[in-house]
């Protein structure tokens, strides 16, 4: 197949040029700090007497760019390495990515290493910590699902901090008595304190949020688990920063008083606390930044970002949990943001998030790999056996006994399937092993390489045999998996209608539930801080109304990606269109009317488009007038001006454009500029005259043009043009003022002249009105596919 | 809580607790409650729940109340149309409404208790008792739930809601005739529609925490 040998081929092409050029880049730099230069030049500042050498057209000075270029190398060869495993085809469905990223880091290293050359210490904590680590965790926080995770907050914390605190003390422990245990002169195990032995627990203890994500997104579980192990694994990292710092400062005084273990619990709320304040104040700053952003769109997406990385960099600063403060950032800022922010800085955060937290995970696992090649190993086979089955008992273990505890609290049980792949997926990762790394090489001189090799095993049989084997056993199990399907406008009206009758039920029963208090911080929110927080007129905007308008939009997206007049393969096929649903009217008394035959129909098609253009002006005079008020009408008319609105408020939209006849021609470097910075808020006021007037306008269920006609016949009268325009115009009249009766006379023909958005305005239009189906119109089309 | 034991009416309890399926101490408390509200009387009527100031807020709050008086939500066979005042009796059958499942059931009893819960929500749209909710109620429906929402109000309610509609109609019968007309959602397009929405686990409250005598207003 050619397709696929060309994959080959292209795969192959990739690996044996990146691969070379990764190791001479090494070896340039292990080799002597003095690059290769033109001998010529650099012999010229020798000597007393300057000998005139030829002046150097082309010299090689790699020496200034290093840096940036082996950063660039590492992150090519990681992108690459992404877009090669997916060009492999049933490779990435079996193996997860985070496996074959660690292999090719192997493989990476393993070159180098036979290349001779030292290999660079690519993982250095500082480089993980401040560099690779926050855009995922920045990623995770502002995409969090706000409200599963509150939901399950209790159970979430309960795993996070009950389960790592069980699982340190439990494989710290154990794995001291069991160091104890060896006879004393074969190994140097029994030489190993309790505290260090905490200490290594409390690192090899943590579920990495790296780890999970990676492994998780493949698999597609139900909500309930994925935020369950998610959120635990962000949540834990105040847990293992607090006993990492505890058991480290004590490890070489060897005990830990009552008073020190009292501070270690009030330091633990502090970091915990602390990490989220940090994090809330840096987002709640960025909410109200992005609330004067209006002029300048450009920059919207780095205010999101600075602030984060800031929060993060301050929680760093005073030892808190850095983690959080960048979750509790992204979490609280994201509403706000979202309402003040145009719809491309939001696809701008959305994608370049995506990006770094992509290419960042790819970084850590080759670099993980690379570490394991080259750091010195210190193998202890009873050492690094007993840890690793310590730690899967100490989570099962774990798991069974908090869920147990837990499920008293619970109105959703966790069932044991449920529990099997909570225990399951704790995975660990990265971050063990950076803390490992970040151990004291003087303190712990011996037993530092055993501890790494250690977690390095952990990790490997973790994200390996784990991670491979997660997904055959959830289709196994049969877990639930995700729901695919798009949230409703009905589920969004009922989930409200919900929340409100449950507090008002709470309120009649006298009982202060959390539905009560989410209430109480809805309307909190809703009255002063969305006031603070959100520019203009969307901080009144109700959350269904912002729902609808998401749904429309999106739908209007679909609509021109697809090409305007092509018809969209609705997600639920049918034929139900608005019409169906239209309460019944009594039928008005029937008039005989001929049916324009087509030439007529064309003619008059011709005169009407002509005209178009400009009677739209004056179309705000005519209508009530000369309209008969049809109680049909009424909904057709709030749906148009609704629709209209929503066109008018969202430009990213380009038909926008068309509607606004008296606006500059579209490619004008203006309109370009203005486009840029399209907002709410910036286009409310030019539309707000031409468009609503014009759709208030087009309650009649014919064509705007139909509205020409009443141009023409005023101009006709007037002149008094001949009998037979006369009586065509009457009849035109006439079937206007039916309205609902009559086939509007001209159908698929505006559409494209006038663009894409005119044409759905017309065809929504027909679609609510048309009486009669056509072949060839796609009216049928439901009002939203 | 000195007298709860002492209840002149405990059989009383036993029976509605049989009906109900709240515990006897829940019961005691709900009593307490519904005395409170009633101002000691023997039944509660609509202007009673006037008294509730948190209520006062609620978007849909008519329709709470009036599910309240509702015949249909009393669990007796033949309910229909509103009464002025209720008893105990009733008052605990539609708070009955909201107990969590308990863990232990089959899964026809899941499917059972999920019924009842979609019919209590039906009903309160379904204000006519026609056995389907048009596009009026849904309209109405809504609007009440953006009745907070000041001016943008009419037309935006409107408009969601004919979409609403539409949905449900296109989810519920496929294929319609363009001069068909859909009557309305019946209690099983209602049912079809809310399928993923896991209602029994949703609306439920706690009755366990309730602690009367220290909410007294």
């Amino acid at each position: 197949m050619p397709g696929g040998s060309a994959r080959w081929l292209l795969l192959a092409a990739v690996l044996v040029l990146v691969l070379p050029l990764e190791g001479t880049t090494v070896s340039e730099t292990g080799s002597t700090p003095a690059p290769p230069r033109d001998p010529d030049h650099h012999g010229g500042h020798h000597g007393g007497n300057a000998t005139k050498k030829a002046f150097p057209v082309l010299e090689l000075d790699y020496d200034h760019i290093h840096t940036p270029f082996e950063i660039s190398l590492w992150v090519l060869l990681a992108s690459l390495m992404k877009l090669g495993f997916h060009l492999i085809p049933r490779l990435s469905s079996i193996v997860p990515e985070s496996c074959l990223l660690i292999t090719v880091g192997l493989l990476v290293g393993g070159l180098i290493k036979l290349a001779g050359e030292d290999v660079p210490p690519v993982l250095n904590s500082q480089l993980f910590f401040l560099c690779l680590l926050p855009p995922i965790i920045l990623d995770a926080g502002y995409f969090l699902p706000i409200r599963p995770f509150m939901e399950n907050l209790g159970t979430i914390l309960m795993f996070a901090v009950v389960g790592t605190l069980w699982n340190s003390f439990f494989v710290g422990g154990l794995l001291y008595g069991v160091c104890q245990l060896q006879p004393t002169n074969s190994s140097i195990l029994n030489d190993i304190e309790l505290l260090p032995c905490l200490l290594f627990g409390s690192i090899v203890s943590a579920v990495d949020p790296v780890a999970v994500l990676a492994v998780f997104e493949e698999i597609h579980i139900n909500e309930l688990l994925h935020i369950l192990v998610f959120g635990e694994s962000l949540l834990n990292d105040a847990v293992t920063v607090v006993l990492y710092h505890l058991f480290d400062e004590y490890a070489s005084v060897g005990t830990v008083t009552m008073t020190d273990a009292v501070l270690g619990v009030l330091c633990f709320l502090v970091v915990a606390v602390g990490g989220v304040l940090v994090g809330a104040v840096y987002g709640i700053l960025a909410a109200f930044t992005s609330r004067f952003t209006s002029h300048t769109r450009v920059i919207e997406p780095l205010f999101v970002f600075v602030y984060s990385y800031m929060a993060y960099l301050s929680a760093e600063m005073f030892h808190l949990s850095g983690i959080m403060a960048l979750i509790a950032c992204g979490a609280v800022m994201r509403p706000y943001v979202e309402a003040n922010i145009s719809h491309k800085s939001h696809t701008t955060i959305k994608y370049f998030l995506k990006m770094w937290s992509s290419v960042s995970e790819t970084l850590i696992f080759i670099f993980l790999g690379v570490a394991t090649v080259d750091g010195k190993h210190a193998w202890n086979w009873t050492f690094v056996t007993v840890t690793v089955i310590l730690c899967l008992i100490g989570r099962v273990i774990g798991v069974v006994g908090l869920t147990f505890i837990i499920n008293k609290f619970r109105i959703v049980k966790l069932t044991t399937k449920d529990q099997f792949i909570i225990a399951y997926g704790g995975l660990r990762g990265a971050i063990a092993f950076s803390l490992g790394f970040l151990l004291d090489k003087v303190r712990y001189a011996e037993i530092r390489e055993m501890f790494l090799t250690a977690i390095i095993t952990v990790v490997f049989f973790t994200v390996f045999v784990q991670g491979m084997t997660i997904k055959p056993l959830v289709e196994l199990l049969a877990v639930k998996k995700k729901q695919e399907a798009k949230r409703s406008i009905n589920e969004e009206i009922h989930t409200q209608f919900l929340d409100h009758l449950l507090t008002g039920i709470e309120d009649i029963c006298g009982h202060y539930g959390h539905h009560h208090w989410k209430d109480k911080l809805n309307r909190f929110n809703k009255k002063y801080v969305k006031k603070c927080l959100i520019a203009g007129e969307r901080s009144k905007e109700p959350q269904l109304i912002a729902f609808y308008h998401k749904m429309e939009m999106k739908q209007a997206i679909e609509l021109v990606e697809s090409g305007g007049g092509v018809k969209l393969p609705p997600s639920v096929p049918s034929t139900v269109s608005m019409q169906n649903i239209q309460p019944k009217k009594p039928p008005p008394a029937e008039r005989a009317l001929p049916q324009l035959p087509k030439g007529r129909e064309d003619e008059i098609r011709k005169i009407l488009r002509g005209n178009l253009q400009k009677t739209r002006q004056r179309l705000r005079s005519y209508n009530r007038h000369t309209l008969v008020a049809d109680p049909f009408e009424d909904g057709l008319n709030d749906l148009l001006l609704k629709k209209h609105k929503m066109i008018e408020l969202e430009k990213k939209v380009k038909m926008s454009n068309y509607l606004t006849v008296p606006a500059a021609p579209p490619d004008s470097p203006t309109i370009a500029r203005a486009r840029l910075a399209s907002d709410p808020q910036a286009y409310n006021m030019k539309q707000i005259d031409s468009v609503p007037t014009i759709q208030v306008d087009l309650a009649s269920p014919q064509s705007p043009d139909s509205l020409n006609l009443l141009d023409e016949l005023q101009r006709a009268n007037q002149r008094g043009q001949s009998q037979r325009r006369e009586q065509e115009e009457d009849e035109e009249e006439e079937e206007e003022v039916q309205g609902l009766m009559m086939r509007p006379p001209h159908r698929g023909g505006d559409k494209t002249e006038d663009g894409a958005p005119m044409g759905k305005e017309q065809r929504l239009m027909r679609c609510l009105s048309d009486p009669g189906p056509s072949a060839e119109e796609d009216e049928d089309e439901p009002f939203l596919s | 809580m000195g007298a709860l034991h002492s209840l002149p009416d405990d059989p009383q309890h036993a029976d509605l607790a049989e009906k109900t399926g709240f515990s006897l101490e829940q019961i005691g408390i709900l009593r307490k409650r519904f005395k409170q509200l009633s101002a000691n009387e023997e039944t509660l009527r609509r202007e009673d729940f006037n008294t509730i100031p948190d209520l006062a807020c609620n978007p849909i709050r008519s329709q709470i109340i009036e599910a309240f008086f509702d015949r249909r939500n009393f669990r007796q066979s033949d309910g229909a149309g509103t009464v002025r005042e209720i008893g105990f009796g009733e008052f605990l059958a539609v708070m009955s409404h909201f107990r969590p499942p308990s863990i232990h059931l089959k899964e026809e009893q899941r499917e059972a208790i999920r019924m009842e819960k979609l019919r209590f929500l039906f009903n309160m749209h379904d204000t006519d008792n026609d056995g389907t909710i048009t596009l009026e109620e849904y309209r109405h429906v809504v609007e009440e739930l953006l009745s907070r929402s000041g001016a943008l109000g009419k037309e935006t309610a409107k408009g969601i809601a004919d979409a609403a509609m539409l949905e449900v109609a296109s989810i519920s019968m496929g294929h319609m005739e363009p001069d068909e007309f859909y009557e309305g959602i019946t209690f099983e397009h209602f049912n079809k529609l809310l399928k993923e929405f896991e209602i029994e686990s949703r609306m439920n409250i706690r009755f366990m925490n309730m602690d009367t005598p220290t909410l007294c207003k």
